[in-house]
């Protein structure tokens, strides 16, 4: 950034993290981009979240309390790339609640996504693999040599790294063979020990050693070896590609529809492929050339935001302090109510995202919890939106009152009818004035309240 | 065809879904069977307890609302309902409620298919209305409006804002906001129809509560006030053809004993104050009630309360109902039990709701629920 480019520091920071103050934006956007693209690819220069006091606060009595749990996590974290991966990831790789109802091994497989996200596809889908949670979601549990289960063996190559069309039935069946005695040790019985997760376990009993002949490769192979020549695969690069366009830059058709429906921006997805390629595989590599890219910088308010997104993004504008607070849970029923309900999406599809995450109901949930937030004076965020525009003194314009606050929220461009509509109430009491204690009060008002209209837009819906 | 018992109204259907599964062994009680006995040593009604519909079933003591309405002919009871492989996932069980879909995971809920037969061009916003925060998947197709409301009083945009005068103000400025652009794309249009469409929704729903008047109290529990909220939209007459609303707490694992007759108490209660409160407006005769939950419960109890089972209970309930007992008990030799331990089931739930689409709605149900179902004839000749 270096030339104090805020607009360009708040996309970044609402793509690959979950928004900023605009403190930190300020900050962000007086450094290099390509310096603060840097640190957002090395979360390990930060310091975590301190998990023991978010797992006193949040317990794992359910579901609920990982999700509350993650969403604070992203609310506050110093690594907000990494947190973004493991959402991405979640996206990807859904697992859900509802089958297993074991809390500790969806929390485990989270935990996963952070620690692996970023490297590279082989050491993820091998983690992926290996995962307890994927393994009992898919009936990896149930792949045995003799009677092979295809449901993992399908979904890595269908939804988890290649796409459909670039592989076979067989190469199907043989990939699942591979992966026969993959599965777990039994965990712990919830009753009456408590949480405790699951281990991958390899049962060589139970494994089909037989040659297997995939994509074109023939040989002994094990579950590892079909990974390394899934990682190799030109689709797999598309595929990963393509995701991550659709997560951090704009918004792509929905999975099934990538056979028939072409890329939105070809020479983008080249870009991203080539890196993949070149760098055998490591998401690092790849995300670094996406962000670093002209099709990421200039794609700014394209993307339907996820509830997700919003959700947090609002925490962020209106400073969501640090400390774990029980009240934190309202968070996380929100993000359900819109729509994504985090750790337990409805099917390993994942969740539809783009403009299928607006209904009537969404919308209404989406624009009241915004609207609601952001009206409340004390909170820091919003004081420190107040106190930004007072400090200029004097008198504001109506169109000044109103360029200020929509530079505040984002910075966030308008259409004609928005801009047209906030005008029209920015006029409605004349300008803004800080002479007296009075005035002062009144404006402070006003402001809050063109907040509220600017995160109940059309625009707002976008990040 | 839609049956015509409706004195030429539309039919409207109210769906009460139970969650956690509800216990129809102790809804419904084979209470003259020593093996409901035997099985049951700490959650089994005593005979002298139950409320008997004949020698072989009885109520359960805190459903004599629900047993007067049945006397009354108006209380249709699906007995053994479920489907082949019962999942006894709750989410998965109810997906599959939701979705008809019990092998494959569906998207597509069954009542956002009926919404879309009923309204192909999404011009009423209130065609289905849910009452409850989060839309059930049942009611999710994409392109299909659906409204839901968790709090009617305070429905709409804007609601956090208290001042009347700021509100109105800011709902024109999203009215203003949210007008038909030219040229911007697929997207913003349709977000722009979207946000209008929950204005025009909110707008209707409100005249709900300004017009009703009634004398029945309803209790203050929340599915009688879910139902109370059923009735305030369903008499103002804003053309909703399916409500949906949720009773939940049935997952009695443990405490059975003092949770389930409260549940059942409210439940019927609220099913009973409801109707009541049709017939004092003249606005009974043109709805059905489909009440279900997404399992039964296992025969032999865990000395605190009961798993997770198969073969449930469903009711059909309303003024255009011929009432009575409905498919069969599931049988209670043990040899028959399915898993060894559970009511195995007598009905496919599909052929439920064909016969609910079919002869109630009038929509061909075969898309809807994915096939042909046995059906059953619970609805009165036409009059």
């Amino acid at each position: 950034m270096g030339d104090g480019d805020l607009a360009l520091a708040a996309h970044l920071m609402r793509r690959a993290g979950f928004g900023a103050s605009r403190g930190e934006l300020e900050t962000l956007a007086s450094r290099p981009y390509d310096d603060v693209v840097d640190d957002l690819l090395h979360p390990e220069r930060f310091a975590d979240v301190d998990t023991d006091l978010c797992d006193r606060y949040y317990g794992w009595d359910n579901y609920h309390g990982p999700a509350v749990g993650w969403i604070y996590r992203m609310a506050v974290t110093r690594r907000p790339l990494q947190e973004k991966m493991a959402l991405f990831w979640h996206h990807v790789f859904a697992t859900a609640f509802f089958k297993s109802e074991h809390v500790a091994s969806l929390n485990r497989q989270v935990e996963m996504f952070r620690r692996v996200g970023m490297s590279d596809m082989r050491t993820i889908l091998l983690e992926l693999s290996r995962d307890p949670a994927m393994i009992y979601w898919l009936d990896n549990n149930e792949n045995v040599s003799g009677e092979p289960n295809e449901n993992y063996g399908r979904e890595l190559l269908e939804l988890f790294s290649m796409g459909v069309g670039s592989y076979t039935e067989l190469d199907i069946k043989n990939a699942s063979r591979a992966f026969t005695g993959w599965t777990f040790a039994q965990p712990i019985p919830l009753y009456p020990h408590g949480h405790y997760d699951s281990q991958f376990e390899r049962r060589p009993e139970e494994h089909d050693d037989g040659v297997k002949t995939f994509l074109g490769e023939s040989g002994r192979f094990d579950g590892g070896e079909i990974v390394d020549i899934v990682v190799r695969q030109p689709a797999t690069a598309v595929f990963v590609g393509r995701h991550l366009y659709n997560f951090f830059v704009a918004d792509e058709p929905q999975v099934p529809a990538w056979p028939i429906e072409p890329p939105r921006d070809p020479e983008a997805l080249r870009t991203l492929v080539a890196a993949y390629l070149e760098s055998n595989g490591d998401v690092r590599a790849v995300l670094r050339a996406l962000f670093t890219s002209d099709f990421f910088k200039e794609a700014q308010l394209r993307r339907v935001k996820s509830p997700t997104e919003l959700v947090t993004g609002v925490m962020n504008l209106v400073g969501f302090q640090a400390m774990p607070e029980p009240g934190v849970g309202v968070y996380q029923s929100a993000v359900t109510a819109m729509g994504q309900e985090l750790l337990n999406p409805p099917t390993v599809e994942g969740w539809h995202t783009g403009k299928e995450w607006i209904d009537g109901g969404t919308l209404n949930e989406r624009v009241n919890f915004a609207v609601n937030e952001v009206g409340d004076g004390a909170k820091p965020g919003i004081r420190e939106i107040v106190d930004r525009v007072s400090d200029r003194g004097g008198e504001l314009s109506p169109e000044e009152f109103m360029a200020v606050c929509l530079d505040l929220v984002g910075p966030l461009t308008v259409g004609d009818e928005t801009r047209e509509a906030l005008m029209a109430y920015a006029e409605s009491e004349g300008p803004l004035r800080f002479d007296t204690e009075e005035d002062e009060k009144a404006s402070g008002r006003r402001i809050v309240r063109m907040v509220q209209l600017i995160v109940s837009s059309m625009e707002y819906q976008f990040g | 065809m839609a049956r015509n018992g409706h004195n030429g109204k539309d039919p409207v259907l109210v769906i009460v879904q139970l969650s956690g599964g509800n216990d129809f062994m102790n809804t419904l009680i084979p209470y003259t069977a020593g093996v409901y006995h035997d099985s049951r040593p700490v959650v089994g009604i005593p005979a002298d307890k139950v409320l008997p519909m004949d020698d072989e079933f009885g109520w359960h003591p805190s459903s004599s609302a629900l047993k007067d309405m049945f006397d009354d002919g108006t209380v249709a009871v699906v007995q053994g309902i479920g489907y082949p492989n019962s999942s006894r996932s709750h989410f998965r069980a109810m997906d599959i409620w939701h979705t008809c879909e019990p092998v494959e995971v569906g998207t597509e809920g069954w009542l956002g298919r009926a919404t879309r037969e009923i309204d192909p061009n999404g011009e009423n916003v209130l065609t289905a209305v849910n009452f409850g925060r989060g839309l059930p998947r049942a009611l999710a197709v994409p392109g299909v409006p659906i409204t839901s409301v968790g709090d009617l009083e305070n429905y709409g945009l804007m609601t956090g804002i208290d001042d009347v005068d700021q509100r109105k103000e800011a709902l024109d400025v999203f009215k203003q906001m949210y007008a038909p652009a030219v040229g911007t794309g697929p997207v913003m249009d349709y977000l722009a129809r979207t946000g209008l469409d929950v204005l025009k929704g909110a707008d209707e729903l409100k005249k709900a509560p300004a017009m009703y008047k009634s004398d029945v109290e309803y209790g203050s529990n929340a599915i009688a006030q879910s139902l109370r909220d059923v009735a305030r939209v369903h008499l103002a007459g804003l053309g909703t053809r399916i409500f949906y609303t949720n009773h939940g707490g049935y997952d009695t694992h443990a405490n059975e004993v003092p949770t389930h007759p409260q549940l059942l108490s409210d439940l019927t209660g609220a099913i009973s104050d409801f109707f009541d409160d049709l017939r004092a407006h003249d606005a009974s005769d043109n709805v059905v009630m489909l009440v279900f939950t997404e399992f039964g419960r296992r025969i032999k109890d865990n000395a605190s309360g009961t798993d997770h089972g198969t073969g449930g209970g469903a009711f059909i309930i309303g003024d255009p109902v011929k009432g009575g007992l409905y498919s069969e008990y599931p049988s209670l030799d043990p040899k028959t039990w399915a898993n060894g331990e559970d009511l195995a089931h007598t009905i496919d739930f599909r052929g439920i709701y064909g016969t609910i689409l079919e002869q109630w709605l009038g929509i061909d149900p075969t898309d809807i629920v994915g096939g042909r179902f046995e059906q059953i004839a619970p609805f009165a000749d036409a009059s």
